[in-house]
């Protein structure tokens, strides 16, 4: 064995630092996602603002307690790194808009203290927190968790002014039936399991659109904003292509090849990601720096894994949307696929064996 | 055994060595079982018989078995005992038979019990062996029941409820329903079962070092 040179110099201090910090990405993150949070309250008034305002709270109180009785020191400088707002932000925007406020502090409890203290806290959770929450919600709450309401602007009913809407909020009054209606991807299962063909069932049912006119979930409909925010954070480098392209393609492939066999029982492509979350799992979810794989082709397979379990979730499973379940499975996934896609050591190949360096060369 | 502290052994059963919050045993069936506190309570009753009843067993036969064949000698007898409350239980609580079924009959694969066997009975005397019988069922029994309390009130909003079936009518006035709460159907799955005894591990460990806290304070003055 000849001793390999390494072809990396060591630098002399002093260093240049880039700026870059946990806080500074979070706040990016958070700013990606303001155009969809702002046109989530255009769409589904006051009651959308209430559940935003009071989820993120309620992460930031449970990461005050939580920190505290762990005894963390300097727990203002852990709390202003942002990260349990983020966590609640992106929870309340998977969550239906008129959830009554029990949903939004529930939520953060299972967020911040199940999905991310228990584990140590920021950096140490092997799943994504608002994902973790989001499924155990749905699973707990299954009424209020599928409670779609029509985006305002297209419903013949009077908006709720800030007092009613408070009321909606705090005391979750049945919601009429006239505001309510089913998702995409709802709707297209219902009518399947009646055995309605999915040609005539689209034909009368909710439309599919680029700006977010469909009942859903408050901050994941408008798919261009969201898009808008991920492309956002690529070009300032918060995220790179790798995570999200491979869930959009993930899902877009076999929904393509299935639609083209049988129209009647598949969605189209563009329905599938249109639907539900999948934006936003594609670009804020699944490139999480936690809970996603270290190296590029890692990612990749991370996300084609979202995609393909999303899709298989929505064609056969037994709840319409998949995102935040395949997100989760995929979680559990990371730490094989790191196993398995170690990046090549420094002066070493690929098995591990010393580059063969000619001494003097 | 002159020395038997019997006050040490119950000290042991029911805190400091209890089966589920510090010897970590018999996982499968508090999972399984703790949907409900009478559940709870109706599977810590029947492992409590049938741990005493192994436990006073061995330790009348361990001078005769020898060290080789011991665990199948065991588990033999601890199957009989298992059958002997499955059947009883299939006559007399057959509601909650019906219920607590299958887990009944794993009471055979309890390692709680063949563990009680095996590190106690095997080397003490009768009376001691019953005596942690019970104490140790005692503490499994409170544990299936505290957990099955807990994952019963945030998952259905009850508590103890059908307790009248297992304990007879006279005992409906422990069922009560918090009025107005649906319950949070995830705390009656597997991962709530997780959820809530990672809490009361948690728990455990508090009081735990809160008590030692004490102990420490109140033995200083003594040392200074």
């Amino acid at each position: 064995m000849t001793p390999a040179t390494l072809t990396a110099q060591t630098v002399a201090s002093p260093h240049a630092h880039g700026g870059n910090s946990v806080s500074r990405t979070m706040f990016r993150v958070q700013l990606a996602l303001l155009p969809a949070t702002l046109y989530g309250f255009w769409l589904y008034g006051w009651p959308a603002f209430f559940l935003w305002a009071l989820t993120i709270l309620s992460c930031v109180a449970f990461e005050v307690l939580s920190l505290k009785l762990m005894g963390t020191p300097r727990v203002k400088a852990t709390l202003f790194d942002g990260s349990a707002v983020l966590t609640g932000w992106l929870l309340a925007m998977t969550l239906p808009p008129w959830a009554p406020w029990w949903v939004a502090v529930v939520g953060g409890f299972i967020a911040i203290v199940i999905g991310k203290q228990v584990f140590g806290g920021l950096g140490q959770n092997v799943f994504n927190p608002a994902m973790v929450a989001r499924v155990a919600l749905l699973v707990s709450f299954p009424l209020p968790l599928t409670l779609w309401v029509a985006p305002l602007p297209m419903s013949t009913l009077p908006t709720p002014d800030f007092v009613s809407s408070l009321r909606i909020f705090l005391t979750s009054l049945p919601v009429p039936d006239a505001m309510t209606s089913a998702t995409l991807l709802g709707h297209a299962k219902t009518e399947l399991a009646r055995g309605i063909d999915l040609a005539t069932a689209l034909h009368a049912g909710p439309d599919l659109s680029w700006i977010g006119m469909r009942a859903g979930s408050f901050g994941e409909s408008a798919a261009v904003l969201i898009l808008c925010g991920g492309l956002y954070l690529l070009i300032t480098r918060v995220i790179t292509w790798h995570a999200p392209l491979a869930v959009l393609a993930g899902v877009a492939i076999p929904a393509a090849i299935a639609h083209a066999v049988d129209p009647g029982r598949f969605l189209s492509a563009e329905a599938h990601l249109l639907s539900g979350a999948l934006m936003l799992g594609a670009f804020f979810i699944a490139t999480d720096y936690v809970t996603s794989p270290n190296t590029t082709t890692g990612q990749i397979i991370f996300g084609l894994g979202i995609g393909l379990l999303t899709w298989v979730i929505r064609s056969f499973g037994g709840y319409p949307e998949g995102v935040a379940f395949a997100v989760l499975l995929m979680n559990a996934m990371t730490p094989v696929i790191d196993r398995f896609c170690k990046p090549r050591i420094l002066g070493r190949d690929r098995k591990g064996k010393p580059l063969d360096i000619p001494e003097n060369a | 055994m002159s020395d038997i502290q019997y006050g040490r052994i119950i000290k042991d059963g029911l805190w400091e060595q209890n089966v589920v919050f510090a010897q970590m045993l018999a996982l499968c069936p508090l999972m399984a079982v703790t949907t409900s506190g009478t559940n709870g309570l109706g599977m810590g009753l029947a492992s409590t018989a049938v741990l005493v009843c192994a436990n006073v067993l061995v330790s009348l036969i361990r001078k005769v078995v020898s060290a080789q064949v011991r665990i199948p000698v065991f588990i033999v007898l601890i199957a009989t005992l298992v059958t002997i409350v499955d059947l009883a239980m299939n006559a007399w609580l057959h509601e909650l038979y019906k219920v607590l079924g299958l887990f009944i009959a794993l009471i055979v694969v309890n390692c709680a019990i063949l563990g009680r066997s095996e590190s106690f009975a095997v080397k003490n005397g009768v009376v001691a062996s019953a005596v942690d019988g019970i104490a140790m069922g005692l503490g499994f029994t409170g544990a299936l029941v505290l957990l099955g309390l807990v994952r019963e009130f945030f998952g259905a909003g009850t508590l103890f409820a059908q307790a009248s079936q297992l304990l007879g009518p006279s005992f409906a006035f422990l069922e009560v329903q918090v009025p107005g709460y649906g319950g949070a159907l995830l705390m009656i799955l597997p991962p709530g079962a997780f959820a809530a005894l990672g809490f009361l591990l948690a728990g455990k460990r508090i009081i735990d070092r809160k008590l030692a806290e004490r102990e420490a304070a109140s033995a200083e003055p003594a040392a200074a």
